[in-house]
C-alpha cells in the first residue's frame, strides 16, 4: 500500500509541517516503503484478540484535587517566545484580525 | 592513582567518603576529559562547566557534614531528551535550541536532591528517533572505541560519554532499545527497567506507553545502585507502580545456581545475527552454565512482527506527543504570515527529517480510514507478543539474548534504512 505525494501533502497539513517539494517526494517514497513493511502484520489472524494499550494494569490513578501555587511563573514566562505585559503573546487566530502582538 | 574520571560509581563513592579526593576533584577530572574529547566524540550538546563545580562544592559540604547519600558528589550526565532545571534541554532538535526547563524530571530531581553533580546534556537522536545517533540536529555521536563507527542510538551520547570516561554514569531513556543498543555498541552497561518502575515525568515523550528511564553505567553493580536510588512511584506520573524498591545492589550478589535461563530460538536463528555476536553470547551462556544455571531453549513465535508493531505504535503516540511543539508556548517560533504558518514553519525548521517522517507516519496511521488497519492491528499483535513473553516466563526466570544482532556500524552506512536506523 503506497502513499502518493498528494496524500503526503494532506497529512503534512494535518500535522502542521511545511514541506518542500523535494521533501514531499522523499517522504512519499520512504513512507511507502515503511507501510509496505507493515504488510507483514496481515499474515496474522487476530480475530478475537484484544488490544494492549497499557501493561501495568493500573486503573483510575488520581490525586487529591488541590490547587497549588505555581512557584516557577517567572521561569515559565522566560521560556515563552514572545510576551506582552507578563502574558504569552500569540499570533491572531482569525485571519481578519490584526496580530495581537 | 588512576584518573578520577575513570572510576565507577562504587569506587567514586568510596573515595569520597574516605576523603581520598573531593567531589570538586572528581568533577574537574570529568570536565577535563570532556574538554579534551568532546570535539571529536560529540557526546555532549551542553556542558555545565560552572554549575557543575558549584554543585560539587555543595556536595563536598554535605560529605564533610556527614550528610552524604550514595550519589552525593558523583558527576553524571543526562540525555538531552530529559528535562533538567536551569540547564538547556534541546532533545537534539533545533525547535528547543534555546529551551531551559524550569523543572527537573523526577528521576533527575531525586539524584540532584542527593547532591549529584550534573555535568551536562548528552547528544541523542532527536526526541529519541533513531538507533544510530545520526538523527541529531547537533551532528552524529562517534563511538569512542572507533570514531568511524556510530555510538548507537538513540542514547548514543550517554553511552559514548560513559564509555569514554567523560562522566561516572549517565541517565537516559529507552523506548525500543535506546539505552540497551548504544550501551552494547559502546561496551558499557545499560538497563531498560520495567515500564512503570521509574517515573517518566519530565522526559520528552516519544511512545508514552513504551518510554522508560534508566541508567547507563560502567558496571552492573553501578546500574543496580542507580536503579535503587531512582525507582519508585511518583505522584507526577500516574503510570508508575506502587511496589517496593528492593536493594538491587544487594540482590545482584545472590547466587544464580539452579535458575533456569531461557534462550529464545528466534533471536539466535535470525539471518541478521552477526557470527561474532553469536559466538560471544554463546560463550556467556556457557558461563551461566558454569555458575549452575539451567539453559532452556524457548520460543517467542511473534518476534518477527515486533518491528512492524513498534513502527506503528511509536509514531502514532509520537505524532500526538510532539503536537505540543508548535512554536507557541516555548521553544523556537518561526516567522510567518498567519497562525498556520507559525505552526508549520516552526515545525519545518525545528525538526529533523526523521522526526518529520515519524510524525507523518503516525498522523497517517491514525487518520480516518486507516486506524483499524494500522494502529488497532498493531495493538492487537502487541497482545500476542506480550503473551509470548508471559508464556515463556512461566518456564524460565530470565532470558539471555544478544542486545543487537550486529556490532556498531559505520557512520552513514545505514542512512537509507528507515526501519533499522
Amino acid at each position: 500500500m503506497g502513499i502518493s505525494i498528494e496524500e503526503v501533502k494532506k497529512i503534512a497539513g494535518l500535522a502542521r509541517i511545511r514541506l518542500t517539494p523535494d521533501e514531499e517526494k522523499r517522504h512519499a517514497e520512504t513512507i511507502s516503503a515503511v507501510l509496505d513493511y507493515m504488510k507483514i502484520l496481515n499474515e496474522l489472524d487476530t480475530q478475537g484478540v484484544g488490544q494492549t494499550y497499557q501493561v501495568t494494569g493500573l486503573r483510575n490513578i488520581v490525586r487529591e484535587d488541590v490547587a497549588r501555587e505555581c512557584e516557577i511563573k517567572k521561569e515559565l514566562l522566560a521560556q515563552m517566545p514572545k510576551i506582552k505585559e507578563n502574558e504569552l503573546a500569540v499570533p491572531a487566530v482569525f485571519a481578519d484580525q490584526e496580530e495581537n502582538v | 592513582m588512576t584518573n578520577l574520571n575513570n572510576l565507577t560509581v562504587k569506587q567514586a563513592g568510596h573515595g569520597l567518603s574516605a576523603a581520598e579526593f573531593t567531589s570538586v576533584d572528581l568533577t574537574k577530572a570529568c570536565l577535563k576529559r570532556i574538554e579534551e574529547r568532546n570535539k571529536e566524540i560529540n557526546a555532549f550538546i551542553t556542558v555545565c562547566y560552572d554549575s557543575a563545580l558549584e554543585d560539587a562544592k555543595i556536595a563536598d559540604g554535605l560529605i564533610r557534614e556527614g550528610e552524604a547519600s550514595p550519589l552525593t558528589g558523583i558527576p553524571f550526565a543526562v540525555k538531552d531528551a530529559i528535562c533538567t532545571a536551569g540547564v538547556r534541554s534541546t532533545g537534539s532538535a533545533k525547535i528547543l535550541d534555546n529551551y531551559i526547563p524550569p523543572f527537573d524530571a523526577s528521576v533527575i530531581k531525586k539524584i540532584r536532591a542527593q547532591g549529584g553533580v550534573l555535568l551536562g546534556k548528552n547528544n541523542c537522536d532527536a526526541f529519541g528517533h533513531g538507533a544510530s545517533n545520526e538523527n541529531s540536529m547537533y551532528g552524529p555521536v562517534r563511538n569512542p572505541h572507533d570514531v568511524s563507527k556510530v555510538a548507537g542510538g538513540s542514547s548514543g551520547g550517554s553511552a559514548a560519554a560513559v564509555a569514554d570516561n567523560m562522566c561516572i554514569y549517565a541517565i537516559a531513556e529507552d523506548t525500543g532499545g535506546s539505552i540497551r543498543q548504544p550501551a552494547s555498541f559502546c561496551g558499557v552497561v545499560g538497563i531498560r527497567p520495567s515500564y512503570g518502575r521509574n517515573s517518566r515525568y519530565g522526559i520528552m515523550p516519544m511512545g508514552s506507553s513504551l518510554d522508560t528511564v534508566g541508567p547507563i553505567t560502567k558496571t552492573v553493580y553501578d546500574a543496580a545502585l542507580i536503579m535503587q536510588n531512582i525507582a519508585g512511584r511518583d505522584s507526577l506520573d500516574a503510570t508508575t507502580v506502587d511496589a517496593d524498591v528492593p536493594p538491587y545492589s544487594e540482590e545482584i550478589e545472590k547466587n544464580l545456581k539452579g535458575k533456569t535461563i531461557g534462550m529464545p530460538r528466534e533471536y539466535f536463528e535470525s539471518d541478521a545475527l552477526d557470527e561474532e555476536v553469536r559466538k560471544i553470547v554463546l560463550s556467556k551462556i556457557e558461563k551461566l552454565k558454569d555458575l549452575g544455571c539451567k539453559i532452556k531453549e524457548v520460543s517467542l513465535p511473534h518476534t518477527k512482527y515486533a518491528i512492524a508493531v513498534y513502527y506503528i505504535i511509536v509514531p502514532c503516540e509520537d505524532s500526538s506527543n510532539l503536537g505540543r511543539l508548535d512554536g507557541i508556548r516555548y521553544g523556537m517560533r518561526a516567522a510567518a504570515d498567519d497562525l498556520f504558518g507559525v505552526y508549520a514553519n516552526s515545525r519545518a525548521q525545528g525538526f529533523p527529517e526523521e522526526v518529520k517522517r515519524r510524525i507523518l507516519i503516525g498522523t497517517y496511521a491514525l487518520s480516518a480510514g486507516y486506524y483499524d488497519a494500522y494502529y488497532k492491528k498493531a495493538q492487537t499483535v502487541r497482545t500476542l507478543i506480550k503473551k509470548d513473553f508471559e508464556d515463556v516466563f512461566k518456564k524460565v526466570s530470565a532470558l539471555i539474548t544478544p542486545t543487537s544482532p550486529f556490532p556498531a556500524f559505520g557512520i552513514g552506512e545505514k542512512n537509507q534504512d528507515h526501519i533499522r536506523s
